[in-house]
């Protein structure tokens, strides 16, 4: 479903460039994605969205290529694509309801599928007394519940989650993972950007992929979970 | 209908700013407006020297009668001619008598008549300027019962080139406005899309197209212009009143180029928008 073949992103001051590197994720798999800061976790995620294109190699994602993909069609792939952030970038004057309603307005959905659909999403992740109050009224965990909600608006095929608990206590933590597992089970394909080894840790079963200077170190996923340091 | 609220609510969000905008686009119309007003007018008064330009054929004292009917048919059916009228030489004579009264004496003496017969030849609307005149007096001179042809030339020759002055005053002034006011509308927009940043990008990650994310800049742009074009009018006619009531009659611009001028104000608002959303959509990332 997502396919990375022989990417190389070239940055200025090379933090966060890849190497040629190479990696696939499967319809319905939940893969953690570690490393230190600038190791190009948050580039594999960009390059999955097509927010950048690669210097060279090509990304695929659910049939659309880096190479020849047209803008039109970004904003189309981007609807199977939910995105959750560290810094949750929710509209700060709208409500929840209103925060994962804009998600399905702007893609030209009707009124009356955003009202049915708002309210479920909502119920899906605890929020649904909470639909009318502003962000700044909820806590971390909860305003991440809502843009995991917004990220659901559109049924993604895969989740992309950059540091998605990073700002949030152990319990909040625990709470938002629970849920990543829950959507994860129910079918959708979870890429897992995270500095938190402790959460990596308690979930052995899960794929993990370590970066390190633009390169995959460690795919657990790997022939008998061998060691695929390539320096 | 998401673009249509989402220009209505900018203009909630940052009444000043678009209400600025909108002000300055007035202003910049109404100039134009006024000018119109000026220009309309000016034009209605040369139409009026000109629709009184005639074309006078004196005519040889023995052209025979026959001839002079025959010239006269003749040029009644020129195109731009709408009517012919012969002037005897009795008539002159007469008209002359009654409108040159302190010579009375001098007609009341002579004993011959001096004046000619001749033709009066007028032109239809619109077929009075200078080059159709002189056409027209040329062909007619060319007749051999003709013995001279007066027109007015040097009134031609004025008309024409203050026609021409105004239409090109008009043409100069409403461009240099008009590329004012895209500049400002431009200036309104790049505001309203760093305001809405926030959106933008939320609208990106969401998959939102760009046609869609720049609909509502575009419509609220088209808009800023039309409140400006209807300003601009409103103004324009309160001086109008304001003149036709104190100074001197005025003639109120004609219905299609108010019409023209209203759909160049939303035009440019619309063209003005689409350019600077388009060029500011792409430093949001």
């Amino acid at each position: 479903m997502i396919r990375l073949d022989n990417v190389t992103k070239d940055y200025p001051r090379n933090a966060g460039a890849l190497n040629g590197l190479s990696f696939e994720l499967r319809k319905g798999e939940f893969c953690f994605l570690t490393g230190h800061s600038g190791a190009g976790k948050s580039t594999i995620l960009k390059l999955i969205h097509m927010v950048e294109r690669p210097t060279s190699g090509e990304v695929r994602v659910s049939g659309y290529s880096s190479t020849n993909i047209r803008s039109r069609d970004i904003a189309l792939l981007r609807r199977k694509i939910g995105y959750v952030f560290q810094d949750f970038r929710l509209l700060q004057d709208r409500t929840a309801a209103e925060n994962v309603a804009f998600a399905l307005e702007v893609t030209g959905a009707r009124q009356t599928v955003i009202r049915s659909k708002v309210g479920r999403l909502l119920s899906h992740v605890g929020l649904a007394a909470k639909a009318e109050k502003l962000p700044m009224e909820l806590s971390g965990g909860e305003q991440q519940r809502v843009v995991i909600a917004r990220a659901l608006a559109h049924d993604p095929l895969v989740l992309l989650a950059d540091e998605p608990t990073g700002n949030l206590d152990e319990r909040a933590t625990d709470g938002i993972f629970d849920m990543f597992r829950s959507i994860n089970a129910a079918g959708t394909a979870i890429l897992f950007a995270t500095h938190n080894l402790d959460l990596v840790r308690r979930n052995p079963s899960i794929r993990l992929v370590e970066l390190a200077h633009g390169e995959i170190i460690h795919d657990s996923a790997r022939e008998h979970g061998a060691d695929v340091r390539t320096s | 209908m998401y673009a249509l609220r989402e220009a209505a609510t900018a203009f909630r969000r940052a009444p000043v700013l678009t209400g600025l905008s909108a002000a300055m686009i007035a202003l910049s119309l109404f100039v134009i407006g006024l000018f119109g007003l000026a220009a309309h007018n000016v034009r209605q008064a040369l139409e009026n020297v000109e629709s009184r330009v005639e074309v006078v054929a004196y005519l040889r004292d023995d052209a025979p009668e026959a001839s002079i009917q025959a010239a006269q048919e003749d040029i009644a059916r020129f195109r731009e001619v709408s009517a012919v009228r012969f002037i005897s030489r009795e008539e002159a004579f007469a008209v002359a008598r009654r409108e040159f009264d302190e010579l009375g004496s001098i007609f009341g003496s002579l004993e011959v008549n001096p004046l000619p017969a001749s033709l009066e030849i007028s032109l239809h609307q619109g077929q009075a300027d200078a080059s159709v005149i002189r056409g027209v007096a040329s062909r007619i001179g060319d007749m051999p019962i003709v013995e001279e042809v007066q027109f007015g030339e040097d009134w031609v020759d004025k008309v024409y080139v203050l026609r021409r002055i105004a239409g090109l005053a008009m043409l100069t002034l409403g461009l240099g406005f008009a590329a004012v006011a895209a500049l400002i509308i431009g200036a309104a927009i790049r505001m309203a899309v760093f305001a809405r940043k926030d959106e933008i990008v939320i609208m990106r990650l969401v998959g939102a197209t760009d046609a869609f994310i720049r609909r509502p800049f575009v419509i609220e742009g088209m808009i800023t212009g039309l409140i400006g074009a209807v300003l601009a009018v409103l103004g324009t006619w309160g001086v109008f009143r304001l003149l036709s009531n104190s100074v001197m009659e005025l003639t109120w611009i004609p219905a299609a180029w108010l019409l023209a001028g209203v759909a160049a104000g939303t035009v440019v608002g619309l063209l003005a928008s689409m350019v600077a959303v388009r060029r500011h959509l792409g430093e949001i990332v």
